[in-house]
């Protein structure tokens, strides 16, 4: 293709960026408070796996138990249990939201977004101060 | 008595108009391994949409910029494109209403396989499509073998699904539809709402069983990219919910 002279405005220009992936779909309220609740499930369910297979060991021996239950009173088990509160608060509130889009109306999905990261917002601030403070403090 | 004085013939204020760059994810299926991103200046006014911008880029510069469009109307729902990074019509995408100060991204739609830079395979889509019977089923003869009268209420009651016009918007921006192309998706989906809820349709019991799938109805995570993605503002969504509903009692 022959050089372009300055002043012609519009003319191609051959490039660019090998960029092999698309754009991220920019989806609104909707589609993140979808991610949200994959994630904080994922998360809950390995979470839950854990938790049977620790509460199993008391069949293997009590002593192997309380050492692993020992584990958990340490502070970075406290700041994981806040992290796993959150995503439970996250997942339980947005899963009644769910429900009411599905038998109920779809209309109000945006509102009732909002009011489950209001609902989770006040749930965190009694739940966490209360948590931490035990956590460092025995 | 006054003279009159000779105003000069308005001269018409030139519209202005403005150079909008456009990143348009190509892909030749005959050279390219990958797609990749190639940008175009084009001179635009305000009033122009997405697709005069591809047609100018197409008649003027790159004469070998595939993409689809019929009517250029938004009726035909051929040229469905992910622009910047939301599924929108081409030609119903105001250059006014993007923000020129950055490139506008232009895009095949995703989940369905690409052929060539904007054109994908609409096969699977509209395979989909068929699999809900799409069209009235009346095993009953019409009442005095005229019409198959109803009412403004029964016909309200399917009023938004009507406006389908298959452009594949809502399935191709389905997260769902992306990782499991099994999925009926929400274009097929509505079309079986338009039916399942008409008075004169006998039919609705069949498609509420095709669609009581785990690739049926039950697939649907409520992500309203559907909703928020379809040109005609259907409640899609909703419609998807309601036929849950319906699954659910056993009838309309």
């Amino acid at each position: 293709m022959p050089q372009q002279t300055a002043g012609t405005p519009t003319y191609q220009q051959k490039t660019t960026s090998r960029r092999p992936a698309g754009t991220l779909y920019r989806g609104r309220e909707g589609m993140w408070s979808w991610v949200l609740h994959r994630i904080t499930g994922v998360a809950i369910f390995f979470f839950l796996l854990v938790h049977i297979l620790d509460t199993a060991l008391v069949r293997v021996s009590p002593e192997a138990y309380n050492a692993v239950i020992g584990q958990y009173q340490t502070p970075i088990m406290g700041l994981g249990e806040t992290a796993l509160v959150a995503a439970i608060v996250f997942h339980a509130f947005n899963g009644l939201r769910i429900i009411l889009i599905d038998f109920w109306n779809a209309k109000y999905q945006k509102v009732m977004f909002y009011v489950v990261i209001g609902l989770w917002v006040v749930t965190m601030l009694a739940f966490v101060p209360r948590h931490l403070t035990n956590v460092f403090n025995h | 008595m006054t003279t009159a004085t000779i105003t000069p013939p308005a001269v018409p204020e030139a519209t202005p108009s403005f150079t909008v760059t456009l990143m348009i994810r190509r892909f030749n299926p005959e050279v390219d391994a990958e797609p990749h991103w190639q940008d175009f200046d084009v001179e635009l006014y305000a009033t122009d949409r997405v697709l005069d911008a591809l047609h100018k880029i197409k008649w003027e510069q790159d004469g070998t910029l595939s993409f689809r469009r019929s009517c250029a109307h938004g009726i035909c729902g051929s040229d469905a494109m992910r622009i910047n990074g939301r599924n929108r019509l081409a030609c119903k995408t105001l250059i006014k209403d993007l923000d020129i100060t950055k490139p506008v991204y232009v895009e095949a739609i995703k989940g369905l396989p690409l052929e060539k830079d904007l054109i994908v395979d609409m096969e699977p889509f509209f395979e989909s499509f068929k699999a809900v019977q799409p069209f009235l089923v009346a095993s009953t003869a019409p009442k005095d073998g005229k019409e198959r009268i109803q009412t403004v209420a029964q016909r309200e009651r399917f009023d938004d699904t009507t406006k389908c016009i298959l452009c594949a918007a809502c399935t191709s921006s389905c997260p769902v539809f992306w990782t499991d192309g099994q999925y009926f998706g929400p274009a097929a989906i509505v079309n079986a709402h338009r039916f399942i809820f008409d008075s004169r349709d006998d039919n609705a019991a069949v498609r509420l069983d095709i669609l009581n799938d785990q690739e049926g109805v039950w697939r649907c995570r409520t992500t309203f990219n559907c909703t928020e993605a379809c040109p005609r503002g259907i409640q899609v969504t909703q419609a998807i919910a309601e036929v849950k509903q319906a699954i659910m009692r056993g009838k309309p």
